[in-house]
């Protein structure tokens, strides 16, 4: 897929300053519909800044980000909720409530926004559970899960009132190499079975070039290479190339920027 | 000495920043009212955390306290003859000013820093970020329901501090110290006026449980998300809320019985 013709979220000259330093600066990302897109770039690129942005958690200095032409920074605290409702975010840390166990974990978007009855909320997240396989745990408390088990309740939580965008942050950072698998192979079929539409945050670069549509390449706050994982793998400049060789010295350096090695151990 | 000047100006501008983004976020916190259907059992969980668990700490010193006042006061009076004042001596005390000020000092150390702790580490583990992604206010569904339970729960709290004390004063001063029933209650009866002391006793934990409650939730709401943030915001609501409860009180005190 290389036409970008069903665009689902459009982001325009996207600015963004963290104090004085400039995370994005004058950044266009378009996210096709139904599709996986991933976002990668090293650590500190403001990767996950971006999900917040897209989430109107936090606001660009300037620029637009528009969700079905909605321009997210524009709409006041009620529209941004009510528009929240159409997303599902997959939190780094999970982020399961502490104090309710798994069920009621996946059962509270239904019950907040929705007048369900009792039994098709049961329904629901059971179904939900049974996607990530984790039917047979709703009785545990978020304390006693592993952290592979807690990204997948937060994932059932995530798609309980079936968002059309979802968004991973980090989703396979920290876990074993079989929840890494399970994690990947889940993002995929939901996707497929869904067809809502995934935004990857991630630097992890096999996992994420297995299941991404599209991937744009972030460094020093601007995109630095965007297409599909072939057209990336192929790419020749430099700074693509370290990246997604995963080499430690080249436009990115090894080395944080520092006197001369000799004259700082000896002194001359 | 131009960064002396900068140092300072620079903690003026963060904290008038901080206080405006507290008043902001107050507003935001009592405009979010929930529906009340989901907001009631909300409340009474937040009611039973901050209010009822806080009642032991709040009796046991209420009652030393009382005892305290009992026996200073009939060990001063006995010397000009007039023990019989200690009834008077000792709620007007407890219900004017140590009620509502060491309940709600008390209520500081106890709830507080629990209020700070609880939605600091919510917003560490990103759960108020999530709540905000599934779509839910937290400002409705954290914030809201814990600083009305303090709200209300100081007052009561207060009450409560005041009766258990002049119990414990009655039991330094006519069970032990052998004072005459009859006049140690009906001094006190004389003494207390239901407008100027018991409702302005009132009105101060009123003011109290406000500024604590708010203060607690704000530090929570508004910390540094890692855990070094988290304990400062802690501190920082103990030592705020405590500065500003006595502070207060003073202010209020002036008010109330300065022309006196």
């Amino acid at each position: 897929m290389t036409q970008l013709d069903d665009i689902i979220i459009d982001i325009r000259g996207l600015t963004f300053y963290r104090g004085e330093r400039a995370i994005f600066r004058d950044v266009d990302i378009q996210v096709p519909r139904g599709r996986v897109t991933a976002i990668m770039g090293p650590s500190g690129t403001g990767k996950t800044t971006l999900l917040k942005l897209i989430g109107g958690q936090l606001r660009p200095d300037a620029g637009e980000i528009l969700l079905d032409g909605e321009n997210i920074p524009a709409l006041s605290r009620r529209a941004l909720f009510r528009i929240r409702e159409r997303m599902g975010m997959l939190f780094q840390s999970g982020a399961l409530f502490t104090d309710m166990n798994v069920y009621e974990n996946v059962a509270f978007p239904l019950r907040v926004h929705t007048k369900l009855p009792e039994e098709m909320v049961r329904d629901l997240v059971l179904m939900k559970l049974q996607a990530v396989g984790l039917r047979g745990a709703r009785d545990l408390m978020p304390s006693e899960l592993s952290g592979g088990m807690a990204r997948r309740v937060a994932l059932a939580r995530a798609i309980a009132l079936d968002p059309d965008v979802l968004m991973y942050d980090e989703p396979f950072t920290g876990q074993d190499p079989i929840a890494m698998g399970v994690l990947v192979n889940l993002i995929k079929r939901l996707n497929e079975a869904t067809g809502h539409t995934s935004i990857i945050v991630s630097h992890d670069i096999q996992e994420t070039l297995s299941i991404a549509d599209y991937i744009y390449l972030l460094a020093d706050g601007s995109v630095i290479a965007r297409g599909t994982p072939e057209q990336l793998s192929k790419d020749s400049s430099d700074q693509v190339q370290q990246f997604m060789e995963g080499l430690p010295d080249g436009p990115v350096p090894f080395h944080f920027p520092a006197d001369d090695y000799q004259t700082d151990l000896l002194g001359y | 000495m131009i960064e002396l000047i900068t140092t300072i100006g620079r903690g003026a501008l963060d904290r008038v920043a901080s206080f405006g983004r507290a008043a902001i976020f107050l507003l935001q916190s009592l405009l979010a009212r929930p529906a009340p259907m989901q907001m009631l059992p909300l409340l009474v969980r937040q009611i039973y955390v901050v209010g009822v668990q806080s009642l032991i700490i709040i009796v046991v010193s209420g009652l030393f306290i009382g005892m305290v006042l009992g026996l200073q006061g009939y060990t001063i009076l006995v010397d000009y003859g007039s023990e019989q004042a200690v009834g008077q001596m000792v709620a007007l005390s407890l219900v004017r000013e140590l009620a509502p000020v060491v309940t709600a000092l008390l209520f500081a150390g106890r709830a507080g820093s629990a209020l700070t702790a609880e939605i600091g580490l919510m917003k560490a583990t990103e759960q108020l970020a999530s709540l905000e992604m599934i779509g839910v206010d937290p400002l409705r569904r954290i914030v809201a329901p814990r600083f009305w339970a303090g709200f209300l729960c100081l007052p009561i709290l207060s009450a409560v501090f005041a009766l258990v004390g002049i119990y414990g004063g009655a039991l330094v001063g006519v069970e032990w110290l052998g004072i005459y029933e009859g006049s140690f209650w009906a001094n006190m009866q004389n003494a207390v006026s239901f407008y100027d002391d018991v409702i302005n006793g009132c009105i101060k934990a009123v003011v109290f449980g406000f500024v604590v409650t708010w203060i607690a939730v704000f530090q929570g709401y508004d910390c540094v998300p890692t855990s070094e943030g988290i304990s400062q915001a802690t501190t920082r609501t103990v030592v705020y809320a405590s500065l500003a409860v006595l502070g207060l009180d003073f202010v209020l005190t002036a008010l109330m019985f300065g022309d006196l």
